[in-house]
């Protein structure tokens, strides 16, 4: 089961998430993770997907977001920039040894604090991010939130 | 600019619209809607007594007339009953437009009196809906509407309106042209990829024609009947198809699948070349995926994208509209196919037909549903006649014996398996046509929706009702022999059934109980000739068992033939 990347063009119109999100659950296809936001100054949005499945699966995806009729157009290039962000809460009461170390490597920063938790932010690919929530596990994380992927075509 | 209220703006739209009939049920939501349906003349207004049937109604009114049928239902129950009828029409690609009543906007998601999320539960079985939220966008959502449900591969579309809309004033001016963005439609098929599939046809041995449903909704029929007719390759056809070619033409091999003729089942199994046209390869019709008709190249045109090699891998796509494809592969065809080619396969197609032709056993002590429904069509005796089947027994033995000569002549539920299709679909081609309607009914389906009855009598449409009356949900009871040791769980309707004569009756139709060649004979003859619905009740040979028959997931070759 190959991990597929789609970034998906809808017209900015009422319950046109449903709509993809039912295509999917409806025809038994998973989605792994899916963000979607407001292109500027247009009116549309890009919905970002990451699903796995065969080729054949992914075709019948394809095919099958193409005939909802607010899709405009599905990008499927062969390379995409594909970054996740993720927010932990440490308590300020473990001991921080290391993470500024930590925080460098994986281009982090400290996102909020007070007297209590400090809030990491980090902004990664997905491997890389699995890796820097194992990383930040040592200082006993309370909460962690993690987005779907945010994917852009390298080439038009 | 006129200044219209919502419901007036309805009214506009579908007499903009051509809309002749209205098939509807009334309720709170809707009540400013059908408040304007009683001050206009410019269709007509139906009744139905169930949203179902409204539904269902609408469905046979587009399958007869090749229009869009339109449907008008109140929120809560009223719309969710409507669901079944919008499912069937969707699986068949029927083109219709549902209008629903809503809560007002003010009380939407607050669980209103009657509020349900209508667009939540249509979205997987309608082509597109529409949630409409300001009376600005009502004129656009609905021309935009029936733009969707008749362009492309037809379907439904449902337009959910609140009832504070349906009230609201607005500018109105009805748009001419419209374009979509999102939505255009492939009809044109690739000249490249056209090409090649008539080299492709002129080379092969054993070409085969497998028309759909598309092949009707595209308006292709004639042509498909000039390409049978000049190429000499033998066409079969799907449960959705019946009609595109006479019934006569030697080259018809009939219907494939799971209930097809040995022949036309042989045929596709031993095909070098399969053209399918406007079908979608349905389990019903392809049995064991990985048997069916392995020594052949696929050629797919289907002017649904998605459903070209979805279920079986497409050689040769085309993305178009089957009517429009044919044009421009015909000049070729014309140049390079020779008639004469195909001639040692139309003749082992034949033979395949003499080992196992479709036949069944006649007797005179009981009445078989397959002579019924071939006498039927001696004393019907026209081509225009529509013949309208529930879902069961009795709709394979319609499809399998019925002379379908012409298209749209076959209404019946394909994909979905509808039972209480039958009785409101006959309704709905009551009004498309003058032709005589004909029901074939199975006695379990016939009840699911028999309040239409009333519709009927209240219409004056003459629909004669022929029950194939076994006392069994016949279907099931034969998979239940088969294949379940003969357990009759739920099945057997033995002394559990109405009168169907006195029903007719206090319905105000006609009712006849026959058991014999002659009383069935006397009676349909007398029920053509009134103007009342009649219902015709069979009493047919209770294990009458629809053969061939592929079990299913078995090769399409493997049949059980008696």
């Amino acid at each position: 089961m190959d991990r597929r990347l789609i970034s998906v063009i809808v017209l900015n119109e009422h319950g046109v998430l449903s709509r993809i999100v039912g295509l999917f659950s409806g025809r038994g296809y998973n989605i792994d993770s899916l963000t979607v936001a407001p292109i500027p100054e247009s009116e549309f949005s890009r919905v970002s997907i990451v699903t796995s499945g065969d080729e054949r699966a992914f075709e019948q995806i394809i095919k099958q977001l193409y005939k909802l009729i607010p899709v405009y157009k599905i990008i499927e290039a062969d390379e995409f920039v594909d970054k996740e962000l993720v927010l932990v809460k440490i308590p300020l009461a473990e001991n921080l040894s290391g993470l500024d170390a930590v925080l460098k490597s994986y281009n982090g920063s400290i996102a909020n604090s007070d007297d209590k938790h400090l809030i990491i932010m980090a902004s990664d690919d997905s491997v890389r991010i699995d890796n820097f929530i194992k990383t930040m596990k040592k200082y006993s994380p309370t909460d962690i939130v993690r987005s779907g992927s945010v994917i852009i075509e390298v080439r038009e | 600019m006129a200044k219209l209220n919502g419901s007036q703006m309805i009214m506009q739209a579908l007499k903009a619209e051509g809309v002749e009939v209205v098939f509807g049920y009334p309720g709170g939501a809707a009540l400013n809607i059908f408040d304007e349906t009683y001050k206009q003349k410019d269709f007509k207004v139906v009744l139905t007594r169930h949203e179902q049937a409204c539904a269902h109604a609408a469905d046979g009114y587009a399958r007869a007339s090749g229009k869009v049928g339109v449907c008008i239902v109140t929120s809560g129950p009223g719309f969710t009953n409507t669901i079944t009828g919008i499912a069937t029409a969707y699986m068949d690609s029927i083109p219709l437009v549902i209008i629903s009543g809503q809560v007002a906007n003010s009380l939407i998601g607050t669980d209103a009196f009657q509020e349900i999320d209508a667009i939540g539960i249509s979205r997987p079985c309608v082509k597109h809906n529409f949630l409409v939220k300001t009376i600005e966008e009502l004129p656009r959502v609905l021309k935009e509407a029936f733009y969707i449900a008749r362009s492309g591969r037809p379907g439904p579309v449902h337009i959910d309106i609140p009832k504070d809309i349906s009230a609201a004033i607005g500018d109105f001016e009805y748009p001419d042209e419209i374009s979509i963005k999102t939505y255009k439609p492939t009809y044109k098929g690739n000249a490249k990829q056209i090409k090649k599939i008539v080299e492709l046809i002129s080379e092969s041995k054993k070409p085969l024609l497998y028309l759909g449903g598309g092949v009707i909704s595209s308006g292709a029929s004639d042509l498909v009947r000039e390409l049978v007719e000049f190429s000499g390759i033998p066409a079969l056809e799907t449960l959705m198809a019946l009609g595109v070619l006479r019934s006569d033409d030697e080259l018809n091999l009939a219907m494939v699948g799971m209930h097809g003729k040995y022949a036309t089942n042989m045929a596709m199994s031993e095909s070098d070349l399969i053209i399918a046209l406007g079908a979608r390869f349905d389990d019903r019709v392809t049995g064991k995926l990985s048997e069916f008709a392995k020594s052949a190249k696929i050629v797919h045109v289907d002017i649904d994208p998605s459903s070209i090699s979805k279920i079986v891998t497409a050689d040769y796509p085309v993305v178009g509209d089957v009517k429009t494809v044919l044009e421009d592969m015909m000049p070729r065809i014309k140049e390079l196919v020779k008639k004469e080619n195909y001639k040692e396969w139309r003749e082992s197609i034949k033979r395949y037909n003499s080992i196992h032709p479709l036949k069944f056993e006649d007797s005179d002590d009981v009445l078989k549903p397959q002579w019924v429904i071939k006498e039927s069509a001696k004393i019907v005796n026209s081509d225009d006649a529509i013949i309208v089947t529930d879902v069961g027994q009795h709709q394979m033995w319609v499809a399998q014996f019925y002379p379908f000569n012409k298209p749209r002549t076959l209404l019946t539920s394909g994909g979905l398996g509808t039972m209480g299709y039958g009785l409101p679909a006959a309704l709905g081609a009551g009004f498309a046509s003058s032709s005589h309607v004909i029901n074939f009914n199975g006695d379990g389906g016939f009840l699911m929706n028999v309040q239409e009855l009333q519709t009927l009598a209240e219409n004056d449409i003459p629909v004669i009702t022929i029950i194939l009356n076994n006392r069994f949900l016949g279907m099931v009871r034969q998979w239940q022999t088969l294949f379940y040791d003969e357990r009759y769980s739920s099945t057997d309707l033995d002394n559990k059934q109405p009168d169907f004569v006195k029903l007719a009756e206090a319905f105000g139709g006609f009712g006849y109980r026959v058991n014999t060649k002659d009383e069935f004979r006397n009676a349909l003859k007398f029920a053509l000739s009134q103007k009342k619905f009649s219902i015709i009740d069979v009493r047919v040979d209770r294990f009458e068992n629809v053969v061939p028959m592929v079990p299913a997931g078995g090769a399409l070759y493997n049949m059980i033939l008696k």
